[in-house]
């Protein structure tokens, strides 16, 4: 299993499937933080973009993931003011420019992501900015994998653990994931070779009785990680339990403020409460993203569920394992609908 | 999302607390904040993510990638 959905990415889109010999076959794990956001955090998001006087921002990705009843883009479509950005800077310099605003960013994303919207709110502190806040749902791989590793049903044989997540925290923890499971993890990059090379790391281990962890993207990965990117991000960030879009609750899965940063904490500058909601009961994203089903598993799939109107997360994203079949995989024969 | 893509740092200059760089990715130039990554200097080739640079790349380990990748051609079948 690839963690990273830049991986899936990757993998589908050079067709690397089909290079592999019968016997190794890829899942695809639950590392898409646009998929894993939880679907009361999307409505949340929507109802306070849609707050008078209010600047929503936002990585692109979210704004086509459907809430409960909407998306974000359909706040904008109804003049709602959501914009679209880069780097999470970009937020704190339109705050900067619109202090009669209230601006709001949108802080999505896995640990290689934590640093820089750890700056953002740092930045906005030191600035003493009061007109800007963040809606954070960070997650955390480890404890993702740790669940699809206790499941009864897991049948995944070796990770290649997401290359740009290690190149921030390092790699200690998922040595102490290898050991403690017993399951081979090699580090891997994101270009076609690393992949491959990933893999056959993750096969000679497998054959040799081996269950370690390796680090096949040395190019960017050190076994402690980015040092002074840690520091700031435990300056700002704390762990804490996290729902996952499809999986459910997840303890010590994530990451929300520090009390000293409460008052950019845009839950509680906007006070949106408990909000409780259902997923769409025909969508399998919970199982696809535990690698127990395959996205051309779903009745759904690219009939009812396509990228332009889709059912769950994993269609929206770019990097969504359901995305990456549609794109890549919809016209190989018979394999797949669509 | 966890998207990061190599680039060549042009040069780098200091901005109040922070040190912004100008960094080219294959033809194209953005600002790049070096924040995370103080040993980095111009010349070195960094991984960017949503507009900071998060490492450093080593180039003696992405030439053992490049060898790798070699290594598969050679042990490809023609055309499969």
């Amino acid at each position: 299993m690839e963690i990273c959905g830049g991986q899936t990415h990757t993998i589908m889109r050079y067709g690397l499937p089909d290079l592999l010999p019968e016997e190794i076959e890829l899942v695809h794990g639950p590392g898409c933080p646009v998929c894993v956001a939880s679907l009361e955090l999307v409505d949340r998001a929507i109802e306070i973009a849609g707050r008078p006087g209010v600047i929503f921002v936002s990585y692109g990705d979210m704004l086509r993931v459907p809430g409960s009843r909407s998306d974000l883009f359909h706040v904008k479509a109804a003049g709602g003011h959501v914009r679209i950005a880069y780097s999470p800077m970009e937020a704190v310099r339109i705050a900067a420019e619109n202090p009669d605003r209230q601006v709001v960013f949108f802080g999505i994303g896995f640990e290689t992501t934590a640093p820089a919207n750890a700056m953002a709110v740092w930045q906005a502190k030191r600035q003493g900015l009061t007109n800007f806040s963040m809606l954070v749902s960070h997650v955390l791989v480890p404890p993702a994998m740790r669940l699809i590793l206790r499941s009864p049903a897991n049948r995944v044989q070796g990770f290649i653990a997401p290359g740009h997540v290690c190149t921030v925290v390092g790699f200690r923890e998922y040595e102490t994931l290898a050991a403690e499971f017993r399951v081979p993890i090699v580090v891997g990059g994101f270009e076609p070779v690393d992949l491959l090379e990933a893999i056959a790391m993750l096969v000679d281990q497998l054959e040799d009785g081996r269950a370690e962890l390796e680090n096949q993207y040395s190019r960017s990965v050190t076994r402690s990680g980015n040092g002074p990117a840690q520091q700031l991000m435990h300056e700002v960030f704390e762990v804490t339990d996290r729902q996952w879009r499809g999986i459910g609750p997840i303890p010590d899965s994530g990451y929300r403020l520090r009390e000293e940063y409460a008052a950019f904490d845009a839950e509680r500058v906007f006070g949106t409460g408990e909000i409780r909601v259902q997923e769409p009961p025909e969508c399998i994203a919970a199982l696809v993203m535990q690698g127990l089903k395959k996205p051309v598993d779903c009745p759904a799939f690219g009939t009812r569920c396509v990228p332009e109107r889709p059912l769950g997360a994993p269609m929206v994203s770019s990097e969504g394992a359901c995305a990456a079949y549609y794109t890549y995989r919809r016209h190989i024969g018979g394999e797949v609908a669509g | 999302m966890c998207l990061a893509v190599p680039g060549k740092i042009l040069e780098a200059t200091n901005l109040g607390i922070s040190r912004i760089a100008k960094v080219e990715f294959g033809g194209v130039t953005r600002q790049v904040s070096l924040d995370f990554v103080p040993d980095a200097r111009p010349g070195d080739f960094v991984l960017v993510h949503v507009g900071f640079a998060i490492s450093r790349i080593e180039e003696e380990e992405a030439k053992r990638a490049y060898d790798a990748l070699l290594e598969f051609e050679k042990e490809m079948p023609e055309s499969p």
